[in-house]
């Protein structure tokens, strides 16, 4: 390990001018920071904690929620009001890592959380361009299985890892960010980036910004929402496929139709195509898996993952048909 | 549970220093520079070993090739540039704290020059195989006329299954604490042979065995890797050349780069059968992985050389060299992924006959040995299959793809268990009384969480006639007798023969003692028993003394013994293995193809059962690492480099508890008429039969037949 300092931040504003140092980061849970800093993937020199900062869940004005950054995991699945109004969100972050990760984990930190390619972690053997720009992608070419089928690149077809992210997305939540030139909101589809050619960015936050909050807009009453997570074993294993969807029908038909994916791209994937060919369609299993397949002919496989497109396909059509239920 | 128990890692030897490792990054190749410059000058840094200042060593002596050799590999360790796999060690920093030493690890840069590597299977057979050399023997078997049976069989079945690598995960990372004094060498070392380490150690340092001292008090989990590999060679080199005491543990990945693990396996499963289903040819071949610096070919082989009767037997083991880590033992080598294998085979077998699979194998019961026509010392394989089939019930099961709940497609599959018994030579045991009327007894074995201890403070207890808190039983030291690898299953039978023969030691010199004034007067060993803390006539209960009062007559305080186990000629006029059928329901999805495994039953014969929660405990951990076999364990390799790209238990798979079934274990108990004590050892047959028992429950699932481990979901979709 690199040597480094630590602080705690008494609040937004304190944590911001600390955060404001050269090699400064944010430090939450430390789940997955400190796991990279021991392979000396990251390298901070000071761990700002912000662990401290707002961790209440409340309700806004508009019948959403107001989720604090330092929100644990745990506290989060298990609120009340989440566990009934969005139970998608509740159910997705339960699915992922384990309790005592999920106990010490914040939203933030989920948020932030970076890809499991083990060639990103391998700072001693492998080449990564999101570990170190312009080296070249190991993955591209190597062992590919859990990599992404959307949206990837030549430069880096890594997945994001989160479970709750997927959630997230498929609620259109937005991301509250402080820094030194104030609050900015940004929209959760637009918060994490496609790799592109510069898989090292990530997301929208600049260097120094702090995640103060998320926010959920109300759901409808009559939506009904789902999160499934297809692994490799029954727990603590990270998502090949995962599918997250909310739909509201009316008189027979979908009235209102969002779905996600997790496991398969750099972000969280709205899966945009599907849910338009879904919207005004009588639900059943045909039509869902028409929408999936029309969703999924932009997948590109790469040599050991050509499986996740008919799982994914799979997995959306049977989330959508049990959400439907005797519906569909 | 206290955890007051102290691992090779925990010791704390005044003025310690901390070791790291740097682990080579090519496949093949040299080391064309190594830039220690910013390491050598890092906070806290004692000492940078690389191959250009390390003094000259032996290499260790290759497991097997000598009594007590015990290397993983006998390749050079820092003497010269070459690189032979990809995480081989290049250099060792020493510093004052654990962190530094890390930390100035990671800052040493190696150039090299890169050679063409062989780093598959494929690749590795393309460029020609040899005969395995396993246990001294070429692995190759020929029995009868194997080629024309299967020609001429009535029924002929023949299939590929293959099985990957697999690493050691066992819950301790491979770790010493170690110092050197007036040239001897004091080890504390997580091992399973602290015998073979001493001897092996000592021969690379040109010291003899006596100039080593080797303590393992407690080990959490050996496996089979626990013996010696390069870390402990470099932790000693390091401690002599600083003069300081040095610790060295191995990170999670630091032990998939240096400590081999299980080979992978490429199978050829051929069986020829009469109308009845008569097996008229068994063959049984295939190429398995190895490196060309160690001693085993994965021998796959074994289960089909007892396993069931036929007219003819064609065995062979191919070797493909690879640039790779050695492999090495893993809980039963051979049986463990062989089993996958045969059982498979005789499933698909079952099928195309119409027979039903417990029916087909008992159909092909042996009365001899097929192999070597020895008789079976004890072997209750019927019964096995019928207690199980009972318990488990297996007349629910239906033809394939039937059943179905909601998503889930529910199969029942089953296969056979089975492990050799035996003991090696060198068991010893001493034995200590003292005129309070306790005992110490003394082995040098190993107690790696499976009860060891446990099981021979009973064992002795019961010989002595002492209550168990009486008896200390002392083990993990090589300074103590005997010479008892902790491996093969063998350890019981070994200790328990051992404490026979010196239990008898003890009662012939109590005799001597007891002289004319004891009521046991005259009495041979042969006339007397241990009973009540003492001895007694066998004709006349009557004529009893204490161990105490023998002592203190003779005005002793204490009475010691040394029993030498006799050599072990059991195995050479019997044929003697344990068994088990086991019974596995799975789970297949039909969206996903998730495969999970809610219900397991076995019944096992394994003679005496010495401990049954200890015994099942065994079972039952290999039976979960057989699930973890069946349905996830792989070592991902990058054929462009031949590195371990999982080098960590978040990305290899391993089953967590929700992946844990109900776990049935039904022992015969029924002892073993040849065995010391009628126990045949517990340790490894539970991991034999389990992903065989899974791939064939999943086939009855789905009609899909999968004949590569692991299997995962995209292998069903
Ligand atoms: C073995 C294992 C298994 C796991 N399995 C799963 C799984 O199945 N599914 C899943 O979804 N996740 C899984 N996880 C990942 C886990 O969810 C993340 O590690 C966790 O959510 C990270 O949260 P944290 O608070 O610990 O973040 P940290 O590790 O503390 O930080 C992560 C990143 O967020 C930044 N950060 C933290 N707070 C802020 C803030 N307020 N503003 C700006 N930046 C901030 C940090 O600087 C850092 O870059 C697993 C993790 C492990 C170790
Ligand atoms: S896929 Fe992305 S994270 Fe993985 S090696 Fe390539 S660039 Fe790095």
């Amino acid at each position: 390990m690199i040597e480094f300092t630590y602080a705690r931040a008494s609040d937004p504003s304190h944590a911001l001018l600390l955060g404001a140092a050269q090699d400064a980061r944010f430090l939450g849970g430390g789940t997955n920071l400190v796991d990279l800093m021991r392979e000396t993937v990251e390298r901070p020199r000071e761990l700002v904690d912000v662990t401290g900062l707002a961790s209440g869940i409340e309700e806004t004005a508009s019948g959403g929620l107001r989720i604090g950054a330092a929100t644990r995991n745990t506290a989060l699945a298990e609120h009340p009001l989440v566990r009934s109004r969005y139970p998608v969100l509740s159910r997705a972050v339960l699915a992922g890592a384990s309790a005592q990760i999920r106990n010490m984990a914040t939203v933030a930190g989920n948020l932030l959380q970076r890809t499991r390619c083990s060639y990103f972690y391998d700072e001693d053997g492998s080449r990564c361009n999101k570990r170190a720009p312009g080296q070249g992608c190991d993955a591209l070419e190597g062992l590919n299985r859990g990599h992404a089928i959307l949206g990837a690149s030549d430069a880096c077809v890594a997945v994001h890892p989160s479970d709750m992210c997927v959630a997230l997305a498929v609620l259109d939540a937005t991301v509250e960010i402080e820094g030194a030139e104030g609050t900015r909101q940004i929209a959760f589809a637009d918060f994490h980036r496609l790799p592109g050619d510069t898989p090292h960015a990530e997301t929208l936050l600049q260097p120094g910004e702090l995640i103060t909050a998320i926010e959920l807009p109300p759901l409808s009453n009559e939506a009904r929402s789902a999160y499934r997570k297809v692994r490799d074993r029954s727990s603590y294993a990270f998502a090949l496929v995962s599918v997250a969807a909310v739909l509201r029908l009316e008189g027979g038909t979908i009235a209102e139709a969002r779905v996600a994916l997790g496991g398969v791209a750099h972000k969280p994937w709205r899966a945009a195509k599907a849910e338009a060919i879904l919207i005004g369609q009588a639900p059943s299993p045909e039509l869902f898996r028409r929408a999936a397949d029309a969703e999924l002919t932009q997948a590109r496989p790469l040599r050991d993952n050509g499986f996740k497109i008919e799982l994914a396909a799979r997995t959306i059509t049977a989330v959508l048909s049990d959400i439907a239920g005797d519906a569909a | 549970m206290r955890g007051a128990a102290t691992f090779a890692a925990e010791f704390a030897p005044e003025n310690m220093a901390y070791a790291a490792v740097v682990f080579a990054t090519i496949a093949r190749g040299r080391v064309t520079a190594l830039d220690i410059a910013a390491a050598t000058g890092a906070p806290g840094v004692v000492l940078v070993l690389t191959h250009e200042n390390a003094p000259r060593l032996k290499p260790m002596p290759l497991f097997m090739t000598a009594g007590k050799a015990g290397g993983g590999d006998d390749l050079p360790i820092l003497q010269d540039a070459e690189v032979h796999y990809n995480g081989q060690p290049i250099a060792l920093v020493l510093a004052e704290t654990l962190e530094q030493a890390e930390h100035a690890a990671s800052l040493i840069e190696a150039t090299y020059e890169i050679d063409e590597a062989v780093t598959t299977l494929e690749a590795g057979k393309a460029r020609g195989t040899r005969t395995g050399i396993a246990f001294g023997q070429p692995a190759h078997v020929e029995i009868g006329k194997p080629e024309d049976e299967l020609a001429t069989a009535a029924h002929r079945f023949e299939a590929t299954y293959t099985t990957p690598r697999h690493n050691h995960n066992a819950i301790e990372p491979h770790a010493v604490t170690l110092y050197w004094q007036d040239g001897e060498l004091y080890m504390h070392d997580a091992v399973q042979a602290v015998n073979h380490v001493a001897w092996s150690v000592g021969s690379v340092f040109g010291l003899g065995e006596d100039k080593v001292h080797v303590t393992s008090p407690y080990v959490g989990g050996g496996f089979g890797s626990k013996v010696l590999w390069s870390h402990q060679i470099l932790a000693a080199v390091a401690a002599r050349e600083a003069g300081r005491p040095v610790r060295l543990s191995l990170s999670r990945e630091g032990v998939y780069r240096t400590v081999g693990g299980r080979a992978q396996t490429e199978q050829r499963v051929a069986l020829g059968a009469d109308a009845q289903g008569r097996l008229q040819a068994l063959q049984h071949t295939g190429t398995v992985i190895m490196s060309a610096h160690n001693a085993l070919p994965e021998p796959f082989i074994l289960s089909a050389q007892s396993s069931y009767a036929t007219k003819s037997m064609l065995l062979d083991i191919q070797v493909a060299t690879l640039d790779m880590l050695a492999n090495t033992f893993m809980r039963a080598p051979g049986e463990a992924v062989g089993s996958f294998g045969l059982e498979s085979a005789m499933d698909e077998l079952a099928e195309r006959l119409g027979i039903d699979p417990i029916e087909l194998r008992i159909r092909n019961e042996p009365e001899k040995d097929p192999m070597k026509g020895l008789p079976f010392s004890s072997r209750q394989v019927v019964w096995c299959w019928r207690t199980a089939a009972e318990r488990f019930g297996w007349d629910k099961r239906q033809a394939p793809g039937l059943r179905r709940e909601g998503e889930w497609l529910v199969g029942l599959g089953c296969a056979m268990a089975g492990y050799p018994y035996q003991r090696m030579p060198g068991g010893a045991a001493g034995i200590t009384l003292t005129a309070d009327g306790r005992a110490q007894v003394s082995v040098a074995a190993h107690e790696m969480g499976m009860g060891t201890s446990t099981v021979h403070t009973q064992v002795a207890a019961d010989r002595l006639a002492l209550p168990m808190d009486a008896i200390e039983f002392r083990y993990g030291d090589n300074a103590l007798p005997g010479v008892v690898l902790a491996g093969g299953s063998q350890q019981t039978a070994s200790v328990g023969s051992a404490i026979i023969v010196a239990t008898r030691e003890l009662v012939k010199e109590l005799l001597q003692l007891a002289g004319n004034a004891s009521p046991l007067a005259g009495l041979s060993a042969d006339e007397v028993g241990t009973t009540h803390g003492g001895l007694a006539s066998l004709a006349d209960p009557q004529r009893y003394e204490s161990y105490a009062s023998i002592l203190s007559r003779a005005g002793r305080f204490e009475l010691s013994v040394v029993g030498q186990a006799p050599m072990p000629g059991e195995g050479m006029h019997w044929s003697m293995h344990s068994h088990g059928a086991i019974f596995v329901e799975a789970r297949v999805n039909a969206v996903t193809g998730e495969v999970r495994v809610p219900r397991l039953t076995g019944a096992y014969d394994c003679g005496r059962i010495l401990n049954p929660k200890t015994a099942t405990s065994q079972l039952r951990g290999g039976i979960i690492m057989g699930l973890g076999a069946a349905l996830m364990e792989e070592t991902q390799v990058d054929p462009r480099n031949g590195r371990i790209m999982n080098a960590s238990l978040s990305e290899y798979h391993l089953p967590v508890h929700l992946d844990v079934p109900d776990i049935e274990v039904i022992f015969s108990d029924i002892p073993d008429p040849v065995s010391p004590m009628g126990a045949r050892g517990i340790g490894e047959i539970g991991i034999t039969g389990v992903s065989a028992a899974v791939a064939n429950a999943v086939y009855n699932a789905t009609g899909k037949r999968v004949r590569d481990l692991p299997i995962t979901l995209d292998k069903l979709l």
